[in-house]
């Protein structure tokens, strides 16, 4: 699993682009790709968020993504995976997150990356802090990862 | 020696520092360390914990050395 912690902001398809081509990735040998890409919001509960600042804990960010990579992948396998997540300064409409898995077929490849994403959300020590005007405040709680 | 204790976020905002370091007699478990930087009180079940940067119970042992975490839910992604 490729995992890249980012200070700065960064184009995910032109990064997609480029694990693709690389020379270790898979040339044909992969049937699906699945992909999630998480954005700043410019609001959140009825309000204009300006900024936000993402903190994390270096060290236990990247162990705990590898070890969520490793689990999802022996219930779910897949060939590649690739996890991308901005910290630091970010702006509304910068990409926050990418995660990607390639597999021989599409099932594995969507439910790897669910998972991945689900448990991201969930156990990976990163937090958020909004700027609200003057105003900033610690994101408490994430949003539902599934419509009913 | 001594037992590396960290806050981050909101907690570490509520504490007023990022770290500190303690001396480990007397601790045993990551519910001890909390007790002994919070007048005895008992963790409660927010925040987390992290032993050597791997997540942790309350009653997870502690040694010297170690570094010992505690932290708000998370929030990335």
């Amino acid at each position: 699993m490729e995992i890249q912690l980012l200070e700065t902001p960064y184009d995910p398809y032109a990064l997609l682009r480029d694990f693709e081509m690389a020379p270790d990735h898979l040339g044909s040998h992969f049937g699906a790709a699945s992909l999630f890409i998480g954005t700043m919001r410019d609001f959140n509960e009825g309000e204009a968020v300006e900024s936000l600042w993402l903190e994390h804990y270096p060290g236990m960010t990247e162990r705990e993504l590898q070890k969520i990579a490793e689990e999802v992948r022996q219930t779910t396998p897949f060939e590649r995976g690739l996890i991308v997540h901005r910290v630091g300064h970010i702006a509304p409409g910068d990409t926050i997150v990418l995660i990607g898995t390639w597999s021989c077929h599409r099932a594995e490849a969507m439910t790897a990356t669910s998972k991945i994403v689900e448990a991201l959300k969930h156990r990976a020590p990163f937090w958020k802090k909004e700027q609200r005007g003057a105003k900033s405040h610690w994101v408490e709680k994430n949003t539902p990862g599934s419509v009913t | 020696m001594s037992i590396h204790v960290r806050y981050f976020a909101s907690l570490r905002e509520t504490m007023g520092r990022m770290e500190e370091r303690l001396s480990p007699d007397g601790l045993l478990t990551v519910s001890d360390v909390w007790k002994a930087v919070h007048q005895g009180q008992t963790l409660p079940d927010q925040p987390l914990c992290a032993v050597n940067m791997a997540y942790a119970k309350p009653e997870s042992p502690v040694q010297d050395g170690d570094e010992v975490a505690f932290f708000p839910q998370v929030t990335g992604g």
